[in-house]
C-alpha cells in the first residue's frame, strides 16, 4: 500500500468523516417497535369505533316507533328522543363532578407542593394515590350505604330548605339520597386523586427563579402562588381537569348503583327525577335487551365514545395550551 | 477596616435625621448558616447611601449569600439562618417585629439570570411588584409607572410598542433590562444586584452599568461581579471577601473605596485578587 492512497482517502470530500453513516441498529430497531405500538393503537382505535358504527346502525336507521329498550318512557319517541336525556346526564353528573373536584384538587396540590412540612406532603401524596386505587364498585357501595343516606338526612335539606330559590337545590328531597348530587359528590372522590396527582407535579415544576423572583419583589406566599405558581401550573391543571372528566364520563358502576334513574332533562340534585347516564344505563339495560334493544344500547355507546373523543381531544389541546 | 474608612468617618460625621433619608446599611457581626454549615462569617460592613458598592471575590466564597441576607431572601431557602444584624436607617432588617415581606418590598433585587414572569406582559411584568402593594391601579397611573421604569432602565425605546408582548420573548439582555424595571418601578430604597450582567452581551452590559450610574443617585446599591473592570467602572466602593479552603466559611477582607482596592489595597489577597494572581 503506497503512501500516496492514504492521502487520497483523506482528501476525499468527507473531509475524513465516513462516508457511511453510523450504524443506527439501536434506533432503526425502537423507532420500529414504538411505530407499530402506534399503529395497533390506531387499529384498535378504528376497530371499536367500526364495530360501535355497524351494531349501532340498525338503532339509528330504525322507524322511531321501535327504539325503547326494556318497555321504559324512551319507548316510541326515536333514538335522539332517548338518547337525548342520556347524553344529559351523562355530561351533567360528569362537569358537577369537575366542579367540585377541580377546587379540592388544585388546594391540595398547592398545600402538598408549597405549604406542607417535606413528611407530610409526602404522606399526604400516598394517600391520594390511594384514593385512584380503589375500585369503582366499592365507590358505589360506599355511595349507597353511607354517604346516599347521611347526605339526604343532613345536608340536602338543608340546601333545599335555605337556598330552595336556586332551580339546582328545588324540589323535593329524595329520602334515601340517591339523586344526582350524591352520584356527583361520589365521582368527584373518584376523580380528585388524578387531578390532584398532575396539578401537584406541575407545581412542584414551577422554576424556583420565578418563585424567588415573585418573593423578591415582597410577595407573601399567596402572593407568590398566584404570581409564579399558578400561571405556570394552569395548563397542567386544565389537562387534570379533562383526564377526570373523561374519567367521569364513563363511569359506570358507582353511577349505576347509586343513582334512582328516570328518563328526563332536569337540573335538580336533590330529587327522584334524575338523568342516568349512558355507561350506567348500558349495564342496567344490557342483561335484559335483545335484538334492536341492543342495536340501541350499542348505538348510545358510540355517543358515549364521540363525547370521550371530545373530550380527551380538548385536553390535549389544552396541554399545549391552546385554550382558554 | 481601613484608616482612611475611619478617618472618613470622622470628617462627616451623620445626623440620625440625614441616614433616615439615605438608607445607610449597617451589617454588624453577620453570620449566614445553611443548616449547620456557616457559609459566612462575622461581617461587619457600612454600605454607603447612594453609592454602587461592589462585592467581589471567588467562587463560593458567600458573596450571593451575603447579598441575599441583605434583604431576607437567604431564608427562604430550607433550614437557612442568619445570625447578627443588619441596620438600615437604624432599624434592624432581622429585629423581631420586622415582616421579611416588608423588607422585601423596600430593597429589591435583580438575579444572575433573567427571570421575567414569563406569562405575564412587559406591561405587568414591571407592574407586578407595586399591584403586590395595590391591587387596583387607575390606568395613566400604571402607564405612567410602566414608561417611568421602562425609561430608567433603558427598555422604553425598544419595546414601547410590544408592551402587551409577553416577557418572556424579549432577548436576555432585555429580560434582564425588564427584570430591573420590574424592581426599580416599586421606588425601592436599596437595589442588590447578583451578577446582572454575567448573561449579557457587552452592549447589553454596558447599557446596565451606564444605568447603575444614573440609578445611584436615588438608590443605594449593591453588586456582585466577578469582573473587575465592571466594579472599577461602576462602584465607588469595593469589598473583597475570601474563603480560606473548601469547608471554611467566606470572611470579608477588606472593604475600601474601589479606587484604593484597585490600586493599593492592604491585604495581599485582595492585591492578589485584583490583579489576577490569584489562586
Ligand atoms: N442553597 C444552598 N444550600 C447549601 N449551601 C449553599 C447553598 N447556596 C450556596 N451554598 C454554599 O454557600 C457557600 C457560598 O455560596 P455563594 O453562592 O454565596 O457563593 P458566591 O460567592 O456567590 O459564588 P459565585 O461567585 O460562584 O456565585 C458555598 O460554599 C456554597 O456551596
Ligand atoms: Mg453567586
Amino acid at each position: 500500500m503506497s503512501t500516496d492512497t492514504i492521502d487520497d482517502t483523506d482528501r476525499t470530500p468527507t473531509g475524513g468523516f465516513a462516508a457511511e453513516p453510523v450504524s443506527k441498529v439501536g434506533d432503526r430497531v425502537f423507532s420500529g417497535l414504538s411505530r407499530g405500538a402506534g399503529i395497533i393503537i390506531l387499529v384498535t382505535l378504528a376497530g371499536v369505533a367500526m364495530f360501535l358504527v355497524w351494531n349501532a346502525m340498525p338503532a339509528l336507521t330504525a322507524s322511531s316507533k321501535e327504539i325503547g329498550p326494556g318497555g321504559d318512557e324512551g319507548n316510541g319517541k326515536g333514538f335522539l328522543s332517548y338518547v337525548g336525556t342520556l347524553a344529559f346526564g351523562t355530561v351533567w353528573a360528569a362537569l358537577l363532578a369537575l366542579l367540585i373536584a377541580v377546587p379540592f384538587g388544585v388546594a391540595i396540590a398547592l398545600y402538598i407542593s408549597h405549604y406542607a412540612p417535606k413528611r407530610l406532603s409526602r404522606t399526604l401524596g400516598y394517600v391520594i394515590d390511594l384514593l385512584a386505587a380503589i375500585p369503582s364498585v366499592v365507590y358505589g357501595l360506599w355511595g349507597i350505604f353511607v354517604l346516599a343516606p347521611t347526605m339526604a338526612d343532613h345536608v340536602y335539606p338543608w340546601f333545599s330548605d335555605h337556598l330552595g330559590f336556586v332551580p339546582m337545590f328545588s324540589g323535593k328531597v329524595l329520602a334515601s339520597g340517591r339523586s344526582m348530587a350524591t352520584v356527583a359528590l361520589v365521582l368527584a372522590v373518584m376523580i380528585l386523586p388524578i387531578i390532584t396527582a398532575i396539578s401537584r407535579e406541575v407545581f412542584l415544576q414551577t422554576p424556583r427563579l420565578n418563585e424567588e423572583a415573585a418573593l423578591a419583589l415582597g410577595a407573601t406566599r399567596w402572593e407568590m402562588i398566584r404570581i409564579a405558581v399558578l400561571p405556570y401550573g394552569k395548563s397542567g391543571v386544565i389537562s387534570g381537569a379533562m383526564l377526570g372528566l373523561g374519567r367521569a364520563l364513563g363511569e359506570t358502576m358507582a353511577v349505576a348503583l347509586i343513582l334512582a334513574p328516570a328518563n328526563v332533562y332536569s337540573l335538580k340534585l336533590f330529587t327522584s327525577q334524575n338523568p342516568n347516564t349512558i355507561a350506567a344505563n348500558i349495564a342496567l339495560q344490557f342483561p335484559e335487551s335483545t335484538g334492536l334493544e341492543v342495536n340501541t344500547l350499542i348505538a348510545t355507546g358510540l355517543v358515549l365514545f364521540a363525547i370521550t373523543l371530545f373530550v380527551n381531544l380538548m385536553s390535549r389541546r389544552a396541554a399545549r395550551g391552546n385554550i382558554f | 477596616m481601613t484608616n482612611e474608612n475611619i478617618a472618613e468617618h470622622t470628617v462627616e460625621p451623620m445626623s440620625a435625621a440625614d441616614a433616615n433619608t439615605e438608607h445607610r446599611i449597617t451589617v454588624r457581626g453577620l453570620n449566614i448558616f445553611y443548616g449547620k454549615f456557616r457559609a459566612v462569617a462575622d461581617v461587619d460592613m457600612d454600605i454607603e447611601p447612594q453609592s454602587v458598592t461592589a462585592l467581589i471575590g471567588p467562587s463560593g466564597c458567600g458573596k450571593s449569600t451575603f447579598l441575599r441576607s441583605l434583604n431576607r431572601m437567604h431564608e427562604v431557602i430550607d433550614n437557612a439562618t442568619v445570625e447578627g444584624t443588619v441596620q438600615i436607617n437604624g432599624v434592624d432588617l432581622y429585629g423581631p417585629k420586622i415582616d421579611p415581606v416588608q423588607v422585601r418590598r423596600k430593597i429589591g433585587m435583580v438575579f444572575q439570570r433573567p427571570n421575567p414572569f414569563p406569562t405575564m406582559s412587559i406591561a405587568e411584568n414591571v407592574l407586578a411588584g407595586k399591584r403586590l402593594n395595590q391591587r387596583r391601579i387607575k390606568k395613566d397611573e400604571a402607564d405612567q409607572v410602566i414608561e417611568q421604569a421602562l425609561r430608567d432602565s433603558n427598555l422604553w425605546e425598544e419595546v414601547k410598542d410590544r408592551l402587551d408582548a409577553p416577557g418572556g420573548g424579549l432577548s436576555g439582555g432585555q429580560q434582564q433590562r425588564l427584570c430591573i424595571a420590574r424592581a426599580i418601578a416599586v421606588e425601592p430604597e436599596v437595589l442588590l444586584m447578583d451578577e446582572p450582567c454575567s448573561a449579557l452581551d457587552p452592549i447589553s452590559t454596558l447599557a446596565i452599568e451606564q444605568l447603575m450610574l444614573q440609578l445611584r443617585r436615588k438608590y443605594t446599591i449593591v453588586i456582585v461581579t466577578h469582573n473587575m473592570q465592571q466594579a472599577a467602572r461602576v462602584s465607588e466602593r469595593t469589598a473583597f471577601f475570601n474563603i480560606e479552603g473548601t469547608g471554611k466559611p467566606g470572611r470579608l477582607i477588606e472593604m475600601d473605596t474601589t479606587e484604593v482596592m484597585f490600586a493599593n489595597p492592604t491585604q495581599q489577597a485582595t492585591q492578589d485578587y485584583v490583579t489576577g494572581r490569584f489562586g
